[in-house]
């Protein structure tokens, strides 16, 4: 590859369209804001119904765990304010969801993995070093605006793992997988970053 | 292709504009030579970043809409009229002017005729630029794999790739267009949204186990992947790319 051009080339006569109401700091590089909710997935939504749904956390630990709908549901819950920045640009700021934190999921859980696959219905799978998902940074959402979170969002229930671009947080989340070692998932074996930082701008291979 | 075997960093690259095509009213292609381009596969895109005089940036994701064609590459841009870069792209950039470019990127919807068919196309509006770089790219290797593309539009006038599209057909390629709000005197074919009946007419039965691509407005999309479930297809053999928020 060339070396990467020296200078960004000036657009003659263009300004853009600079955020006068934001503040310019909450906003990674690359990306702008938006206040729809843009929709991006692989494939076909899925639909479970909440009698067939479950939330398992398996792999490298002593006993499976799982939760029905219900269980998971009886678990405490809190309010997520959060900005979320996806890997196609947009950024939306101050996104309000509910969910349990990753946190009571793995309560008490002895694992030696270091590694955590999300995996959901239809197939998506996404991985993390364990330490990203732990200590207030990961939930499991069921509701957006204060409204059951809808299908063409992930619902029933998805992840929220705001620190990385947003297809670090899996829609239609079934499950977390602990590994040993990382095992790239779905976007990250399909030329996107292992990691996915956007204040770095991690959004490719190699970025 | 040239690129590695090893994916490098990809880098931002200079891109001159070479020419400008009128496609629809709303719509159009632009020409960009980009010396360093490494190749690229049928329905990736590039990340296109513009850069003000006081170093202000904005950057958006484009479709690639040709096919492998040395250092040209071609994207089909919908000018947004409160867009920030689209209207710059289809109504201020000069020819000789340059920007930057960074691609190609995305490896799941792509295709390439070793990958096989029979290969079933439904485009919304704009989101037939990554489909027509599948047919281009079928075209130019003489590759003759069954393939389908359901296009919908809102008007004649708003069809993309018309005369192309007219031009390519036969060979294996079928054209079927869905005009949903306005249609020409003695239009003969659907007037109407796509839906699953659509859908059951003009893809191949679940039997002969055809590749979905579908790209459009997040609805149009939502209303394609869930008609192809619905008609008994493989819900991993729909590949879907959505742009816009979701529907009201």
């Amino acid at each position: 590859m060339p070396p990467e051009a020296a200078k960004p080339v000036v657009s003659r006569g263009w300004r853009g369209r600079r955020s006068t109401d934001v503040d310019p700091a909450r906003i990674p590089p690359g990306q702008y804001v938006t206040r729809d909710f843009p929709v991006l997935s692989a494939g076909p939504t899925p639909h479970t119904s909440l009698e067939l749904w479950d939330f398992s956390i398996i792999g490298e630990l002593d006993s499976p765990r799982r939760w029905t709908w219900e269980e998971f549901r009886d678990l405490p819950s809190e309010e997520i304010t959060r900005d979320i920045h996806c890997v196609n640009k947009w950024s939306k700021l101050d996104t309000v969801w509910q969910g349990v934190s990753v946190d009571t999921l793995l309560e008490g859980i002895e694992t030696s993995g270091e590694y955590v696959t999300q995996y959901s219905d239809g197939g998506y799978t996404t991985n993390l070093p364990l330490e990203d998902i732990t200590g207030g940074k990961a939930w499991v959402v069921f509701a957006y605006g204060g409204e059951p979170l809808e299908p063409e969002h992930g619902g029933p229930a998805r992840m929220l793992v705001p620190r990385h671009y947003f297809w670090k947080s899996a829609k239609w989340v079934r499950g977390l997988r602990l590994y040993l070692s990382d095992e790239p998932g779905f976007w990250e074996t399909n030329g996107y970053h292992n990691y996915g930082d956007p204040w770095q701008e991690q959004r490719y291979q190699g970025d | 292709m040239a690129g590695t075997a090893v994916p490098g960093r990809l880098t931002w690259e200079l891109a001159e504009l070479v020419e400008v095509i009128v496609e629809t009213p709303h719509v159009k292609t632009i020409v960009l030579d980009v010396p360093s381009w490494p190749g690229h596969r049928a329905g990736q895109h590039v990340d296109v970043r513009l850069t003000a005089a006081d170093g202000y940036q904005a950057e958006r994701s484009y479709s690639i809409a040709s096919a492998l064609d040395g250092t040209r590459v071609t994207l089909t841009v919908q000018r947004l009229e409160d867009g920030e870069v689209s209207p710059y792209l289809t109504d201020e950039l000069r020819p000789g002017e340059k920007i930057e470019l960074r691609g190609p990127i995305g490896g799941y919807f792509v295709w390439e005729p070793s990958d096989g068919g029979p290969l079933m196309l439904v485009a919304g509006g704009s989101g037939v630029v990554p489909l027509m770089a599948m047919i281009r790219t079928r075209a130019a290797a003489g590759d003759d794999t069954e393939t389908r593309l359901l296009y919908s539009s809102r008007t004649p006038d708003d069809v993309i790739y018309r005369d192309e599209l007219e031009l390519l057909s036969g060979n294996g390629l079928t054209v079927v267009h869905a005009l949903t709000d306005s249609q020409p005197p003695g239009w003969t074919s659907y007037a109407r949204r796509v839906d699953a009946e659509m859908l059951a007419e003009v893809a191949p039965s679940p039997a002969e186990r055809p590749r979905f691509y579908s790209c459009g407005p997040t609805p149009f999309v939502e209303a394609v992947a869930e008609a192809v479930v619905r008609l008994g297809h493989d819900s991993l053999a729909i590949k879907t790319e959505r742009f816009g928020p979701t529907g009201r």
